[in-house]
């Protein structure tokens, strides 16, 4: 692979492992990334990316027989945490490590602060010193200006100029020009602010570092990197050089097997008057969104990170604020712009959201409590609620739902996460909700309760039902849906219907909706 | 759902189903531990704080008798005494519950208490006003207070901690101001709620510990048996859970600080029936057994959650140390260890049964 086997490679990898468990999470992966390159780094979720990231960042230890290799020398695993910094590894993650109520300057002397010691800061000093790295790298950021102030892309820049400054400051223990690994940087930038961040990887490369460039979006890939590494299911699906590349041959590498590109199937949604119809939806993202759904219609919602679809759920509930929108159901219209959760809810609307135990139910009352919430009024007697009758109602409704262990006083946060979820969604099902909106409902669920939650979703779709799930998870959407939209940039990028709502098929758009919506690729 | 082998839920089952038995194979085989006691630790944990009560009871009659020769400590006078004179701090306990079952503070319960006992003085003491017009004012500025806490707290988005702390002090300049801090006396003028409060006695105990009861019924109906009653609990269990359910979070919270405020007011009624006066200062004291009080009890009865009885005895379990210790010669300062002590050691306790989780209250 290496044609200039003259100079060392900053980083190699060889045969690197993991399980968790039962499962396989990395299987002999291989990867060198050059001097003075920027290397892709592909995969889907599950692909094993974060585990080779976290190893590397002493998070996780490695099956015995890796090999890791930085400027030639061989390093031992597993490294300790933080380790990396001594060895020329710097880290940006999506959520950049910020301190937002402080100024630029003390963020990035931050790690100074955090292990030297010094009993004199001289704040001017530090200011100017931070003023001429950042005119090094032609970046107008103000280092006083607070980090809360700043728009997403500087904060970003920031974020990376800290790390840089981190793998400077321990060059004389590694010796190297220092590798920055960029972990998905770009969802939430808009497209100026990727350019200013690409031109920044630019400079830093050309100055002799390396960038290891973590991404879902194949065209970032083809943009900013010189090779590229796709990982699929924990092994290496291939290397590449990037300019001899073409989209369609990332996106198979990724999912896995040569795709038909069907002909569009464009069946204007369900026959007959639709039950649920959704209007013009602007959030914070997602952008003039139109939804039509007929009576027990399960419908899919899935994108990449960044894509908007994942805030639908709550757009539509009321418990994120929509810019604009409208929603028709039972015939009854409603600004979707004033919505509130207690509106929803007279509307026969419920809302399973994916933060399971800080959204979806009272971790620390009794799962008694938790179920008859929003069911209250059907155990008013003259006296009072009729607590015997709370106790016996949910013992029976956990039982339909199979909850283990079925005991209505246990809390909440002590059952599994599967039978918290069965909980969760019984809580709704039990009201006969007109529209069922599910954000990412089996994250976190073991193989049986998911199985089971797929029946219950199903047997209230079947009563009539409609339900809209937002998920990340291909098979799972394949497995529960009619039909899938998938988002790209706050916009409806492909419908799948029929046959063509399959784990691959999805995962397919969700990966080409980016990169060939624009240069209509269609064989 | 057909075929079983290769149903992955019917696998599932099966695993369960085994494992289920394996258990069941252990705790058979193992020697029953639970045997001995007879009692669970649950039912410990829940009457604990009556057992600790009588065994303080016990102990003291015990040293009074064998140590002094006297019965002073247990004498119907000495404990028809004590429930007598702590009908009113039960009362205030009662009314701190709302809110911090909502998950707020209220640190302005002992002022708000202080000023419309003031406001309830000088209207029946110094204008002729009659006794029940008066009570009703008094009563009403006691929920203005919580109105204007909750005001602050929920469309400022103070912390209630830091409103109900400025709103006390606050509070307090206002009674000094109103009553030119003197004390205030009613016995003169119309002693009618004096003999509402104190001096009609059933049992030997006046009616102040009665009202106290009938309020601690009240809340714990409220808590237990009412829908609101439920929509509180989950406003301060999970508030982001209890808007995305339709409750209307801001409400609850408000009228939780709003109860507090007028049930301080009925304190303060019931504390110028018992002393027939009301003066700016002395009653600021309680605030503290209240806080304690409460944290007490929630340690027992339904452990974990604050409720009306564990708070009831935990002032009664306070004061009968207090009370004992006392009659035993030992100053003044005892009460302030007793109060301050126990309110950390009921929270650290409490601390211990949640295994130590950090405590996460209001917002």
């Amino acid at each position: 692979m290496s044609q200039h086997s003259d100079e060392v490679p900053a980083l190699e990898i060889r045969d690197l492992s993991k399980r968790f468990g039962g499962a396989v999470a990395l299987d002999g992966v291989s990867l060198t990334v050059r001097q003075g390159e920027v290397h892709g780094l592909l995969g889907q979720n599950g692909s094993g990316k974060s585990t080779l990231i976290k190893i590397l960042s002493g998070f996780h230890e490695p099956a015995p027989g890796g090999r890791l290799r930085l400027y030639g020398r061989d390093v031992p695993l597993p490294l300790a945490p933080g380790q990396f910094r001594s060895l020329g590894l710097a880290f940006v993650h999506q959520h950049l490590g910020l301190v937002p109520s402080l100024s630029v300057t003390e963020n990035i002397c931050l790690s100074d602060f955090a292990t030297g010691r010094n009993w004199h800061i001289d704040w001017q000093r530090e200011t100017e010193r931070i003023r001429n790295l950042f005119a090094d790298y032609d970046l107008a950021i103000e280092p006083t200006a607070r980090i809360a102030e700043l728009p997403q892309v500087d904060r970003c820049l920031v974020a990376i100029v800290r790390a840089l400054e981190e793998v400077r400051s321990a060059q004389e223990s590694h010796g190297g020009h220092g590798i920055l690994v960029l972990d998905e940087p770009t969802p939430f930038l808009p497209r100026a602010g990727v350019e200013r961040l690409f031109g920044l990887v630019r400079q830093v490369v050309a100055n002799g570092a390396s960038v290891v460039f973590v991404s879902h979006d194949v065209d970032e890939i083809l943009d900013i990197t010189d090779r590229a590494t796709v990982l699929r299911d924990g092994r290496v699906a291939g290397t590449v050089v990037t300019h001899e590349a073409r989209p369609q041959d990332f996106i198979e590498m990724i999912v896995g097997q040569r795709v038909e590109h069907f002909h569009a199937d464009h069946r204007d949604g369900p026959q007959g008057e639709p039950a649920v119809v959704v209007e013009g939806l602007t959030g914070a993202v997602c952008r003039d969104l139109t939804l039509r759904l007929g009576e027990g219609e399960v419908l899919g919602l899935t994108g990449l990170i960044g894509s908007g679809f994942d805030e639908v759920p709550a757009l539509i509930y009321g418990a994120a604020h929509a810019n604009a929108g409208s929603l028709t159901i039972g015939g009854r219209r409603s600004d979707l712009a004033r919505m509130t959760p207690e509106d929803a809810v007279r509307r026969g609307i419920a809302y399973l959201p994916a933060d399971r135990l800080g959204a979806s139910g009272a971790g620390s009352l009794p799962v008694a409590d938790n179920l008859t919430l929003p069911s209250l009024d059907r155990f008013m007697a003259a006296l009072g609620l009729r607590r015997s009758g709370m106790r016996e109602w949910s013992a029976t409704v956990g039982r339909q739902h199979q909850v283990k262990p079925n005991d209505p006083a246990m809390y909440l946060q002590n059952l599994s996460g599967g039978n918290q979820q069965k909980v969760l969604l019984a809580k709704w099902l039990e009201i006969g909700p007109r529209l069922l909106l599910l954000d990412e409902p089996t994250q976190g669920v073991d193989v049986g309760a998911r199985q089971q939650v797929f029946a219950a979703i199903d047997r209230a779709a079947k009563d009539g039902t409609v339900v809209i799930c937002a998920s990340t998870d291909a098979e799972q959407l394949a497995q529960i849906c009619d039909r899938v939209l998938v988002m790209a940039h706050g916009r409806v990028a492909a419908e799948l219907t029929g046959t063509d709502v399959t784990k691959e098929t999805i995962t397919y758009h969700c990966y080409s909706g980016l990169a060939l919506n624009q240069t209509a690729l269609i064989d | 759902m057909d075929a079983r082998n290769d149903d992955p839920i019917a696998a599932y089952e099966d695993r369960l189903a085994a494992l289920e038995r394996k258990v069941r194979m252990l705790q058979e085989t193992r020697p029953a531990p639970k045997a001995a006691p007879g009692v669970s630790k649950q039912f410990v944990e829940r009457y604990a704080i009556i057992g600790i009560w009588i065994l303080l009871i016990v102990a003291f009659a015990l040293v009074d008798n064998l140590v002094y020769g006297s019965s002073r400590f247990f004498s119907v006078g000495n404990f028809a005494t004590m429930f007598s004179t702590q009908g009113v701090l039960v009362i205030l306990t009662l009314g701190l519950l709302l809110p911090l079952t909502a998950g707020d503070f209220d640190l302005s319960i002992a002022a708000t208490m202080t000023l419309a006992s003031l406001v309830l003085a000088i209207l029946v003491g110094a204008m002729g006003t009659p006794t029940l017009i008066a009570v009703v004012i008094a009563l009403a500025v006691g929920a203005a207070i919580g109105a204007l806490n909750a005001f602050f707290v929920l469309y400022f988005r103070i912390h209630s901690l830091i409103v109900t702390l400025g709103m006390a002090t606050f509070v307090i300049g206002i009674g000094k101001w109103i009553s030119g801090s003197r004390t205030i006396s009613i016995f003169g003028a119309n002693p009618t709620l004096i003999e509402w409060v104190n001096q009609t006695r059933l049992f030997n105990v006046s009616m102040s510990f009665w009202y106290a009861l009938i309020l601690c019924v009240a809340i714990w109906y409220y808590l237990e048996y009412t829908t609101p009653g439920r929509r509180l609990l989950f406003v301060g269990r999970a508030r982001e859970v209890a808007r995305l359910a339709g409750i209307r979070v801001n409400a609850v919270r408000a009228y939780a600080l709003i109860g507090s405020g007028l049930i301080a007011a009925l304190a303060g009624v019931l504390a110028v029936g018992v002393n027939g006066s009301a003066d700016p200062s002395s009653r600021l004291g309680l605030l503290l057994p209240a806080f304690a009080a409460a944290f007490l009890g929630a340690t027992s009865i339904v452990p974990g959650r604050f409720n009306p009885w564990g708070s009831f005895i935990g002032v009664f379990l306070l004061a009968t140390g207090i009370s004992g210790l006392q009659i035993f010669g030992i100053p003044n300062f005892v009460q302030d260890l007793f109060y301050g002590g126990g309110l950390i050691l009921a929270v650290a306790a409490s601390q211990l049964v949640r295994r130590r989780q950090p405590m996460e209250f209001g917002s």
